[in-house]
């Protein structure tokens, strides 16, 4: 066990810092502390890494990956936390991109691997249902092969930024007479074929987010089936987990957390500043050594990955964790702000000052809005399911 | 002891659910926040006809001569339907401080404020005084008649809809000092006031007004000059128990969707709500609930004590209320998973006013705070 950087490291570390400041552009920085949905913002940052080559650290090298070792990955983490630049949607790049080296073939892989890097593909998720949540695998979005095609009808929902997308991947089901979880197929689907219709639902807050996706005979040729028929359960799986483990969000929490310090010094309670009050003090030091003992615990679970062990179910400890930390930041902040939590950030257009001091702006509705960190990516009451079941064997 | 009703507060009750239920379902609310206004002034003309703005105001001056009770029954119904026309501010607060003012003002206003014709909103929060309602940057001086009064009030819910402004000043003494505060009614209209008008995130408005150089007659100073603090803080222990009453209402009406949700939605097959996390969930909630509104019971029947008394059972209240609303608020967006997520359903929107609920008149620290200095 050791906990220092080597020189390389170090070195690396500087590189990676020295490349933000030189490339972010000053009007994304900071952008991801707010809720972000303008897709120039994603684009611009996903090509900026892209050019270099630093789009996708943790994809192997010889499908555009940069090789990086798991302590390199901390660290870029770390710095682009630290610069606050715009986060790297994970649909593309952390999802279907490793289930395609994972699962899909050699013309799969040249046609979408690259695409996804270069960020000339905007990637949906099309896993959940209006009857299907929780329990995904009651899925009922239909495919029916005919010829060399697959006839694809139902509706998808809370597709995150679907309005965007040219490609969304879906659950869909071929079997409807097997067990739930085999008669599941994984397809990737153009979303300019015919038939696909994109509706917003407005989240709280009045950010358009989400979406519903409908399907109404849709043609998709079977070539953009990954893997085998039917075995798509497998795949959503693998991806699941690797969802989870990128979830926890550690370095931003970190630098969020720096700034909840940076608006409590600003916040004077009867001249004293918030932070330095007994109450708010000990609130910001529990949550900081929860995010501690995360920390390490994502430390070790990446140690393990490095040598080749695959994170396991509890990595949903991650998620959990990672998913409250978050929240509870978002909720300290909202009353560090005091008053100025009030003010709907929405309601103020771009070229208009808004009112109160700018640490509070948006604030409430970040708060609001976070909510949904604990039900996506499998509610936290499903990730403690599994590690009962998965886990503890109960 | 006796936590019954009268005969008239049953009606009370019923009169104003009675007309929420036909004219305040959440496609009308929707409505009424998204207009320009942002309010609907024509239900506050059946609020005045129904009696509700008379009911806690003294006979002598058109009122209905109830109390604390009355407020606590429409506040419940208002919070059950998250209703936001400014009863709190006009009637709670605007009514609070002028049934203690002098003989003149009490007359020319409380009338108008029980039939509806005036709307107040109350100026005391400033940019950087937090909760402390001493911390006043804001000064008013005299000068001959008139007090002149300068500097910027913050986040004063209701003021695009005002036409009256009770103001916090400091006529002497130095930052935070207890001496030295003064009440005015100021009217709105007055010259060298600016104000900027926007909607806050639970979908009510509010202003940031600025004062430059207003002047306000010496007449419309309410209570003693310099010697306003003590009735601040009750009118605001009131309007605590009035924002307290609201957040029951709007707790049990999540109380209640969340129930009814887990029972029809079905996942795995089953309604969630067998799942028995979830029924422990809902069951804290309903504690929460349960809690919230002994506690606001008790404070509402403890205004009328000694300061000591009324302040600590106000924060006491302003407490527990903060921690359920906040519990109740996010158990119920989990409970209903991506669906409470949305502008679509209530449930959120419930979940945002009961999130600002602790900002206003003081948080849970605040009011531990004051709570603990206060033995
Ligand atoms: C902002 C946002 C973005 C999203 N983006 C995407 C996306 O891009 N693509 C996509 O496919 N999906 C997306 N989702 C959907 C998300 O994965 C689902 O919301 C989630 O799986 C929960 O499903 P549900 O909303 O149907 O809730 P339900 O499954 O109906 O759950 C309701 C409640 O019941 C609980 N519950 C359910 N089953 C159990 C059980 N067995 N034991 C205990 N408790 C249980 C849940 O935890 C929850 O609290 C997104 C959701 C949100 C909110």
């Amino acid at each position: 066990m050791d906990l220092t950087f080597s020189p390389q490291e170090e070195a690396f570390r500087r590189e990676v810092r020295s490349f933000i400041a030189e490339n972010l552009p000053p009007d994304l920085k900071g952008r991801s502390r707010r809720d972000m949905t303008s897709k120039d913002d994603f684009v611009r940052w996903h090509k900026i890494l892209a050019k270099k080559g630093w789009v996708a650290p943790a994809w192997p090298r010889e499908y555009g990956g940069p090789g990086w070792s798991v302590t390199q990955r901390y660290i870029f983490n770390e710095e682009c936390a630290e610069a606050e630049t715009p986060l790297v949607l994970p649909f593309g790049i952390a999802m279907v991109g490793p289930v395609i080296y994972t699962f899909g073939n050699d013309e799969q892989k040249k046609k979408f691997l690259p695409r996804i890097l270069s960020g000339d593909d905007w990637w949906c998720q099309g896993y959940s249902e209006p009857g299907a949540g929780s329990d995904l695998a009651s899925l009922k979005t239909r495919a029916v092969r005919e010829g060399g095609h697959y006839i694809v009808n139902g509706q998808k929902t809370w597709t995150t930024l679907a309005q965007y997308a040219n490609w969304i991947f879906c659950l869909v089901r071929t079997d409807p007479d097997a067990k739930q979880q085999e008669g599941i197929s994984f397809l990737l689907i153009d979303m300019n074929t015919p038939g696909i219709t994109v509706k917003p639902i407005i989240v709280l807050g009045g950010v358009h987010e989400v979406n519903e996706v409908f399907f109404d005979n849709v043609k998709v040729p079977v070539e953009n089936r990954i893997g085998e028929e039917n075995k798509g359960w497998t795949y959503a799986k693998f991806l699941l987990v690797h969802e989870r483990s990128g979830i926890a969000g550690v370095a931003r929490s970190k630098k969020a957390i720096e700034r909840l310090r940076q608006i409590g010094e600003a916040e004077k309670v009867d001249g004293t500043p918030l932070v330095d009050t007994e109450e708010f003090a000990r609130k910001i030091s529990e949550v900081e050594i929860e995010l501690s003992a995360l920390e390490f615990t994502e430390l070790r679970t990446l140690a393990q990955e490095s040598k080749g062990r695959m994170a396991g179910p509890e990595s949903s400890i991650l998620k959990i964790k990672g998913t409250e930390i978050q929240q509870r930041i978002t909720e300290l902040t909202l009353e560090a702000v005091g008053y100025y939590g009030f003010p709907d950030y929405h309601a103020f257009n771009d070229n208009e000052y808004p009112v109160g001091p700018d640490y509070a702006l948006g604030q409430s509705s970040h708060y609001l809005n976070m909510r949904k960190a604990s039900i996506y990516g499998g509610s936290n009451e499903i990730q403690r399911n599994i590690i009962a079941k998965m886990v503890l064997g109960l | 002891m006796d936590f019954s009703f009268t005969e008239e507060q049953e009606l009370l009750r019923n009169s104003i659910a009675k007309f929420l239920a036909g004219n305040y379902g959440f496609e009308t609310r929707r409505k009424i926040v998204k207009s320009d206004l942002g309010w609907q002034p024509e239900y506050w003309k059946q609020f005045a006809e129904l009696g509700l703005l008379a009911a806690p105001l003294p006979e002598a001056h058109g009122g209905l001569g109830g109390g604390p009770v009355d407020v606590l029954i429409v506040m419940e119904e208002f919070g059950k339907k998250i209703v936001v026309e400014p009863f709190v501010p006009t009637v709670v607060i605007g009514g609070g401080f002028l049934k203690r003012a002098s003989a003149a003002l009490q007359q020319q206003w409380l009338p108008k404020i029980a039939g509806g014709e005036a709307i107040f909103a109350f100026a005391y929060a400033e940019p950087n005084g937090r909760y402390n309602l001493a911390e006043l940057a804001t000064v008013a001086k005299k000068q001959g008649p008139n007090y002149v009064l300068n500097g910027r009030k913050a986040v004063v819910l209701a003021g695009p809809w005002a036409d009256q402004l009770i103001v916090t000043a400091r006529t002497a003494g130095g930052p935070r000092n207890e001496k030295g505060v003064t009440v005015f009614l100021v009217d709105r209209k007055s010259k060298g006031i600016s104000a900027r008008d926007y909607p806050t995130v639970d979908e009510l408005r509010a202003s940031e007004i600025a004062f430059e150089n207003v002047e306000v007659p010496a007449a419309n100073v309410i209570g003693e000059p310099d010697n306003g603090l003590p009735l601040v803080e009750q009118v605001t222990d009131e309007a605590i128990a009035a924002t307290c009453a609201e957040a029951c209402g709007a707790m049990k009406a999540l109380v209640d969707a969340t129930v009814d949700y887990s029972k029809t939605r079905k996942q795995f097959g089953v309604p969630i709500g067998k799942f028995q996390v979830l029924q422990h969930r809902m069951v804290d909630m309903f504690t929460a609930y349960e809690q919230s509104v002994s506690i606001t019971y008790m404070l509402t029947l403890k205004l009328g004590e000694s300061d000591a008394a009324r302040k600590k059972a106000a924060s006491a209240a302003k407490v527990q209320i903060g921690k359920a609303g906040r519990f109740v608020g996010q158990s119920a967006v989990q409970i209903h998973g991506g669906m409470g997520m949305t502008e679509e359903l209530s449930v959120g929107h419930y979940f945002a006013r009961l999130s600002m609920i602790d900002a206003q008149f003081g948080n849970v620290d605040h009011h531990l705070r004051r709570y603990a200095a206060l033995g």
